[in-house]
């Protein structure tokens, strides 16, 4: 219940209802909102991709138009990856994290909470943009001059702000959790005894705060360009449209390691469990992690092969490139090596996280190939780099994202999602993931370039877009499968006690759902797999008599008010003048004030 | 749970990569397939596809048939117990450097590969400007003098040269059967007659084949970026020479008095087309706004691709071409009509 009178020193009190949402800095709810509303954006992204779908499922359809078509797949692209591929990495890494490594909160709760408040307002302004007619069009990539100097109009520009906002609050998560890693482990947790998803929680974050910067500085040039009259990509002025490509891809390479490495996390927890074998090679799978996450950053060109930059340099970044693939391969060997003399239980999570091997690897094999820069050059802009990152995330990363769902469920809700319901889910899903998909290398390969919204009936290309439609249409009753599974189990019998899958990690100590203080007492850690090796003293420590005060940080108004007046203060950017966001910023300041004087 | 359901997702796969194999078919049934290069260039790039398929198809497949006996041997049973393994070393050295191994035979051919389609062209090569525009293509002949757009011809057997620019935005030069693909980017306009400077925005290939080759822009360019298409017209030596003829002294630019030909003439003069369009032959030749319409009467197209070159589509997309094709910036001419616009179209395809 919140008080009447709330002055800059009390804080709010709240523990249910509304406001307890709207005030919380507790990583568990901030996750679980974070998961919510990234599930909500993938129903968005996807019904836009149903839209697509219908239009290209026959040739010169006028289903849409040619303006709404462009509209729908720029924000296809930009939803799925933005809201909702990495808030949803971010809902595991807020609510696990913390549990893994034996802590009670992240390492800057209010934060935390900011950072979650910018993604949904930030979200929300995109999207608004729907309600004028005048959504981003220019790709979710926005190449110059395209997104800068052609396209006049309102659309790019939320585009551009919106997407500066959001990384804000990425790169402040990134922080969060890196902080919260190094320095809030339990006693007896060193670096190599930590889950794998801890670690790629903090490979991620590390990948985050360095690469989101570099997209900052590309759409901080393009908004300039836009509003201010700057000439940062015009020959005519010494500029050139190729500097555009080269700081976007150096953010947009890492960017899909950011995307695929919190799957890869979930993956090396799930099969251990459901093999009941410890993760086989755990220290290269680690290294493997890091060492992707670097060399990532050496690939980004691959994503230029068609530019003409010379053969050096094309020799280089085919070579990178070819060079990532090969600790992908070595962690896709360490699962199957895990299942390999262990005993599999075929639940849920595992059913899913064999299909991740399986499709992942589809994925990555493309993938190599669009790394061969003489066979890229057919192959780029061409959907059969549509059917490749759209097997590496549907087929990867959402089916790891499933996997950790329904692992990961009895854990926050202490019910169990149904494993029949499950199975239609997967199916569905399943079926209807390959039947969109794999179709599409064959279309790329006959000639069929992406991003159109149209294709000539002399391309004889119509069957396979009528199968990729009707596969687009099963993978979305998988999804709302999924969604009724969500739903329906939520209203469940309570029957998932602390541990439910035999797991070893930490978080499988507490409670289902935990308490707000996640632990009565911190557990002291003496081996990679806590609870595989001393269950009994870990639920021991962890819901046994409170032997030591516990301080968990106060909620707080300030994180919803700052995130507001930030994202109020960039929209007022729209109107085109200079001064508009300085409006914004006075609340800023009364935010962040409001937020130093108060008790933490 | 029966042991099945892994089985059936190991098989489920099968139909769907043999029915890949059916469309290495014909390139008549799918005329911008990248399964049927006709150049020394599309060729190159497609030998060393096939070497990258066939050695990840085999890793692919170890993969699958790994995962399928897993699940087959290490499912749950009553009585299993797993073995308590942390690691391998020898295995990890044997898979990290198994794949390193077939990564170096994929990189050495691609490596060569690539230093190969970048070679310049040799002395002699037909030098082609492609002139990205929102949304069509501009083709300039420098040796011969000549500008055409939208349909591209070029002789078989004779090293040929594309330079790649813009006058707007990104596009994509693509003929998927000549090869691979080229970006356009907007660049310093060059004095006229000035070499183009050394740089690598050009494509160089042979055309072993006459034959009509369709293609299209493959960078998203805006609105209409899916109707920017072209065709390569690919014919011998003496047929391009003759079509070059042609093109700079065309036959019926100016038609004889009293035809309906010359009416549709005096309309191109006078209705305001020769702002933005030049044809040879004619007084209005200082236009490059538009489309060159010499020889439109033969061009396999309207509007780049964007309506079979018929009398209806042609009159259709004088008076409006934004309703054939969004966002186009030819301004719509609706009082070009009755017999003035019969008249045109008549005039416009007896260009040939």
């Amino acid at each position: 219940m919140v008080t009447a009178e709330a002055t800059i020193r009390t804080v709010p009190k709240s523990e249910s209802g509304i406001w307890s949402w709207i005030t919380t800095v507790d990583h568990k709810r901030i996750g679980l909102m974070y998961g919510v509303t990234a599930i909500f954006f993938f129903l968005v992204g996807g019904l836009e991709a149903l839209l697509l779908r219908i239009q290209l499922a026959r040739p010169e359809n006028d289903f849409v138009s040619a303006e709404t078509f462009n509209q729908l797949y720029t924000m296809h692209g930009t939803t799925m990856i933005f809201l909702v591929g990495m808030p949803i990495a971010v809902a595991f890494f807020n609510y696990l994290m913390p549990l893994q490594i034996g802590a009670r909160d992240v390492a800057f709760p209010r934060l935390n909470a900011l950072s979650y408040w910018i993604y949904l307002f930030g979200a929300i302004f995109m999207n608004a943009s729907f309600l004028f007619n005048a959504a981003p069009n220019g790709g979710w990539f926005g190449y110059v001059p395209l997104s800068s100097d052609y396209s006049p109009g309102p659309n790019m520009d939320f585009w551009v702000i919106g997407l500066q906002v959001l990384g804000v609050s990425s790169i402040m998560g990134g922080v969060n959790f890196i902080t919260t890693i190094l320095n809030m482990r339990a006693p007896g947790m060193k670096l190599m005894r930590l889950p794998p998803f801890t670690w790629m929680t903090m490979v991620t974050s590390f990948l985050v705060i360095t690469a989101l910067p570099v997209f900052a500085v590309a759409l901080f040039m393009v908004t300039f360009d836009r509003f201010f009259g700057t000439r940062f990509f015009d020959p005519m002025a010494g500029g050139d449209a190729e500097l555009y490509q080269h700081l976007f891809w150096v953010f947009g390479h890492p960017e899909v390691y950011i995307l695929i490495l919190p799957g890869f996390g979930i993956i090396s927890e799930v099969i251990p469990t459901f093999s009941r074998k410890p993760l086989f090679g755990y220290s290269l799978v680690i290294y493997s992690g890091i060492l992707i996450a670097l060399v990532g950053w050496g690939v980004w060109a691959h994503h230029m092969f068609a530019v003409g930059m010379g053969p050096i340099a094309d020799s280089f970044f085919a070579i990178t490139s070819l060079i990532v693939a090969i600790p992908t391969g070595v962690k896709i060997f360490n699962w199957l090596a895990t299942m390999w003399g262990g005993t599999i239980e075929f639940k849920m999570p595992m059913l899913w996280a064999i299909a991740f091997l399986l499709f992942f690897t589809f994925g990555g094999v493309s993938g190599i190939h669009l790394g061969v820069a003489p066979a890229d050059l057919q192959e780029t802009d061409t959907y059969y780099v549509v059917a490749h990152f759209h097997y590496v995330l549907l087929g990867g990363l959402v089916m790891a994202i499933f996997a950790g769902i329904y692992y990961w469920f009895p854990k926050i809700t202490g019910k169990f999602l149904s494993e029949k319901i499950g199975r239609w889910h997967f199916w569905f899903y399943v079926i209807g993931m390959n039947m969109t998909f794999f179709p599409m290398h064959i279309a790329g390969l006959l000639g069929m370039p992406r991003r159109i919204f149209t294709y000539s009936a002399d391309l004889n290309l119509e069957t396979i877009n009528m199968i990729i439609t009707i596969g687009g249409f099963l993978t979305g009753i998988g999804a709302l499968i999924f969604a009724y599974n969500l739903i329906k189990s939520l209203k469940g019998p309570a029957t998932a006690g602390p541990n439910p899958w035999g797991a070893s990690a930490l978080e499988w100590a507490t409670q289902s759902p935990p308490p707000a203080h996640n632990f009565n007492n911190i557990p002291v850690v003496t081996s990679r797999e806590p609870l595989w090796d001393d269950e009994a003293a870990m639920l021991e420590q962890a819901n046994g008599e409170i032997k030591k005060p516990i301080h968990m940080p106060n909620s707080s108004y300030w994180p919803i008010f700052t995130a507001f007046a930030i994202v109020l203060s960039s929209a007022l950017l729209m109107t085109g003048q200079w001064w508009a966001p300085l409006i914004g910023f006075g609340l800023i300041a009364l935010g962040i004030l409001n937020w130093t004087h108060e008790p933490a | 749970m029966s042991f099945r359901q892994p089985l059936l997702r190991r098989f489920a796969v099968l139909p769907i990569a043999l029915s890949a194999l059916s469309f290495t078919a014909c390139a008549t049934e799918y005329p911008q397939t990248t399964l049927q290069p006709v150049t020394d260039f599309g060729a190159e790039i497609n030998s060393v596809f096939y070497l990258a398929f066939w050695l990840t198809m085999a890793i692919l497949a170890i993969v699958v048939v790994v995962l399928g006996y897993v699940l087959v041997r290490y499912r749950s049973r009553p009585g299993a117990t797993p073995r308590k393994i942390y690691g391998n070393n020898l295995a990890e050295i044997l898979w990290t450097a198994g794949p390193a191994v077939i990564v170096v035979i994929i990189l050495v051919p691609t490596v060569r590969t690539i230093f190969n389609t970048y070679k310049e062209a040799p002395e002699g090569a037909l030098v082609v400007e492609a002139i990205g525009h929102q949304w069509w293509w501009e083709f300039r002949y420098p040796e011969l003098g000549l500008t055409t757009a939208n349909q591209l011809h070029l002789p078989v057997g004779r090293p040929v040269e594309i330079q790649l620019s813009s006058k707007d935005v990104l596009h994509n030069f693509w003929v998927p059967r000549i090869g691979g693909k080229r970006y356009n980017y907007p660049t310093v306009a060059l004095p006229e007659g000035a070499p183009a400077p050394k740089n690598y925005k050009r494509l160089s290939f042979t055309i072993e084949e006459p034959g009509e080759y369709l293609g299209q822009c493959a960078e998203f360019c805006g609105t209409s970026h899916a109707l920017m298409r072209m065709k390569v017209v690919a014919q011998t030596e003496a047929e391009f020479q003759a079509w070059a003829e042609s093109m700079k002294s065309p036959a019926n630019a100016i038609p004889e008095p009293g035809t309906l030909e010359e009416r549709g003439y005096n309309t191109f003069m006078r209705g305001g087309c020769i702002a933005c369009h030049s044809i040879n032959g004619t007084s209005a030749t200082f236009s490059s706004v538009g489309p060159n319409l010499t020889g439109i009467g033969s061009r396999w197209s309207i509007g780049a691709g964007t309506a079979h070159n018929t009398p209806e589509n042609l009159a259709k997309w004088i008076q409006n071409s934004g309703s054939m094709k969004p966002g186009s910036q030819m301004t719509p001419f609706p009082q070009i009509a009755g017999e003035d616009l019969e008249a045109l179209v008549a005039y416009l395809r007896s260009l040939k």
